[in-house]
């Protein structure tokens, strides 16, 4: 063995030339093609059968929205997706390099760390956001015809507005990036998988329940009839322009034998004859020459004014959310390379 | 050229300061070997040297001036840490081409030959390899890069006798055939005497000796004589570290040798590394450096 010797030493400069980023190509791909397999194969199998899906639907030509139910058992499935992305795929990325000491190998090469993190995270984000998105596309496809003209379920609500090409490509980088931070900050696989997970339900819920009705201005109506879709965001009663109590209505409209069990429930009361499907209302079944408590409530002065987000905003705030969601994601692995940086041994 | 150069270096991890006032300068071209017990600080400051930590307090640098962690410090240091960690899931094969793409130059032949002689299958996982092929192939990779200066934290810990003799002459190889500087650690002076040139001491995260080898020995020497006039001698001696043993006294004392006087009645005998080492690191408050000397401790100890 010692009679191996190294060729003569090559010049050493003081600025040496970058190694190249395409070197790092191969790399990610090598110690990352299992994850990215894994994430393509799981949404390709998926995609397989909501192709199936929308294959049926369209043959059967007609929409049966009384398949809600079954929409939405699925679709909380699909919610899963961006998280178990980001957990899987993103938080491992740095945490296993801290975890079993590799950094140390690694962050002494030549690449440079910074760099080497750079070129790790942007492919990886890249191609789990294009999956990602590819599904989403499938998605809107095989349900759209579901979702879009749903009289019950609006398009923005939270079952299934985050599940188009754009919003789930969006959660999905957002999960990853996440997922990176949580790697570099934790420094250990399965606590960063959970703390992934952790944070972008409580990012997804917060968007939800607060965030997303505020993209655009709302509108109100006094109709009680809302277009088909309408997302509501809150009903009231008004008498002249001031507020009603429900006790208030229910006391006008004790008048003619009818009740409202909460704000909202009369847009969907029963007018006179109508066959909605709106059975559950407290609302005895009006009997023939009855009065529409409605148009009755109606002249009284008692107005229900909605205040809502019509069905024609879903691509406006998919965009919307897609957009900040980006934004948000660069940051996040902004902060990660940034602590990569940080980071002593 | 200093491959390595501290000054005022400290590095703190939450209240503890791991190295503190650590100032030194090992120049290249030779094998220096840094030893310590246990929590020293020598893991510390070879991590502060390859840019693997930041420093709390004071200055680094490395190859002659450059920032560790800088581009150019990256290109020219090849470091080998603790237990030599590698990618497990990665074949041989793939972290050879790996440790080519992260950087600007990679001797696959070189890597390559010397894997095939030390029967290293290129097929095989990095996690399925013994500790000691392990450690050679981490030396490989670090080798195959050609660097100005290799640094190694305890190379040797978790290899047998054979294994260490065969990680040793291969970085000794590459020291004497390319001019390789080389600094590396181990808590074990034994195993580093026989190829070490230059001695770091360190104790309780700052540096106790530093110099050549060769010099250290020559100025430092141990003299015998009756216990009953040691600590008349220790008073006007530099003691680092004194023995009694029945009537006898042992003094180390750090000396010019050739022109020192023996004291009547006392022998000298010419120290060994390892004793010299062992005198040191048993009284902390004694140091050796180039620069500036620190109080002698000239106490003797029962």
């Amino acid at each position: 063995m010692t009679a191996l010797t190294l060729p003569a030493q090559p010049g050493h400069e003081a600025s040496p030339r970058p190694v190249p980023w395409r070197r790092m190509a191969w790399i990610t791909w090598r110690q990352h093609r299992l994850a990215v397999a894994g994430v393509v194969a799981v949404l390709g199998a998926v995609s397989v059968y909501l192709y199936i899906t929308g294959e049926q639907l369209r043959h059967q030509g007609f929409i049966s929205y009384g398949a809600g139910p079954v929409l939405s058992i699925t679709a909380v499935l699909f919610q899963a997706i961006p998280p178990l992305i980001g957990a899987f795929v993103g938080a491992p990325v740095l945490a296993r390099e801290l975890e079993t000491g590799t950094f140390r190998f690694t962050w002494t090469q030549g690449f440079g760390r910074a760099r080497w993190t750079v070129a790790t995270l942007a492919p990886l984000a890249l191609a789990v956001t294009i999956a990602a998105a590819a599904f989403g596309l499938v998605f809107s496809w095989s349900y759209g015809p579901q979702i879009i003209g749903n009289p019950v379920l609006s398009p923005l609500a939270a079952t299934t507005f985050d599940l188009h090409e754009v919003t789930l490509a969006g959660w999905t980088l957002v999960a990853f990036a996440i997922g990176s931070v949580a790697g570099i900050a934790i420094r250990r696989v399965v606590p960063a998988m959970f703390a992934t997970l952790v944070a972008w339900s409580g990012l997804a819920v917060l968007t939800g329940a607060f965030l997303r009705r505020h993209y655009q201005a709302p509108l109100v109506t006094s109709n009680f009839t809302l277009p088909d879709g309408a997302w509501i965001e809150s009903q009231r009663w008004a008498q002249d322009g001031h507020p009603v109590s429900l006790s208030a209505v229910d006391q006008v409209l004790q008048k003619i034998g009818a009740t409202v069990a909460a704000p909202g429930h009369l847009g969907q009361l029963p007018a006179a004859g109508s066959q909605s499907a709106a059975g559950s209302q407290s609302a005895p079944a009006p009997g023939p020459g009855s009065v529409n408590p409605a148009q009755y409530l109606l002249h009284h002065g008692i107005t229900q004014l909605t205040t809502y987000q019509p069905a024609s905003r879903l691509w406006p705030f998919q965009w919307i959310e897609g957009g900040w969601l980006l934004a948000l994601s660069l940051l996040l692995m902004a902060a990660a390379v940034w602590l990569v940086l940080r980071r002593a041994a | 050229m200093n491959v390595i150069e501290a000054a005022g270096l400290g590095k703190r991890y939450g209240s503890t300061w791991a190295l503190r006032e650590c100032t030194l300068a090992i120049p290249d071209g030779h094998v220096a070997a840094l030893v310590g017990p246990n929590g020293a600080g020598k893991t510390t400051l070879l991590n502060l040297a390859v840019g693997l930590a930041t420093p709390t307090a004071g200055t680094v640098s490395v190859l002659g001036g450059t920032r560790p962690g800088s581009p150019a410090a990256l290109d020219g240091i090849a470091f080998v840490a603790q237990d030599a960690p590698l990618h497990a899931n990665l074949s041989v094969a793939d972290t050879l081409h790996l440790t080519r793409n992260l950087n600007r130059r990679f001797d696959q032949g070189y890597a390559r030959a010397r894997l095939d002689e030390l029967g290293i299958p290129l097929t095989r996982k990095a996690g399925k390899l013994s500790g000691g092929q392990q450690a050679q192939l981490a030396l490989t990779l670090a080798l195959g890069r050609r660097p100005r200066l290799l640094v190694l934290d305890e190379p040797m810990a978790s290899l047998d006798p054979l294994a260490r003799h065969d990680f040793m002459a291969t970085a000794m190889t590459a020291m004497a055939d390319d001019g390789v500087s080389v600094v590396l650690s181990s808590h074990v002076l034994t195993e580093l005497e026989r190829v070490a040139d230059y001695l770091v001491l360190m104790s309780r995260g700052s540096v106790q000796v530093a110099g050549e080898v060769d010099d250290l020995l020559a100025s430092h020497r141990v003299l015998t004589g009756p216990a009953a006039e040691a600590g008349r001698y220790a008073e006007r001696l530099a003691v680092v570290h004194a023995r009694r043993g029945g009537a006898q006294a042992h003094l180390l004392i750090r000396t010019n040798a050739s022109t020192d006087p023996v004291p009547p009645g006392w022998e000298a005998h010419p120290v060994s590394l390892e004793e010299l080492a062992l005198a040191y690191l048993r009284e902390p408050g004694a140091a050796s450096l180039p620069g500036p000397v620190r109080a002698e401790r000239t106490e003797v100890s029962p």
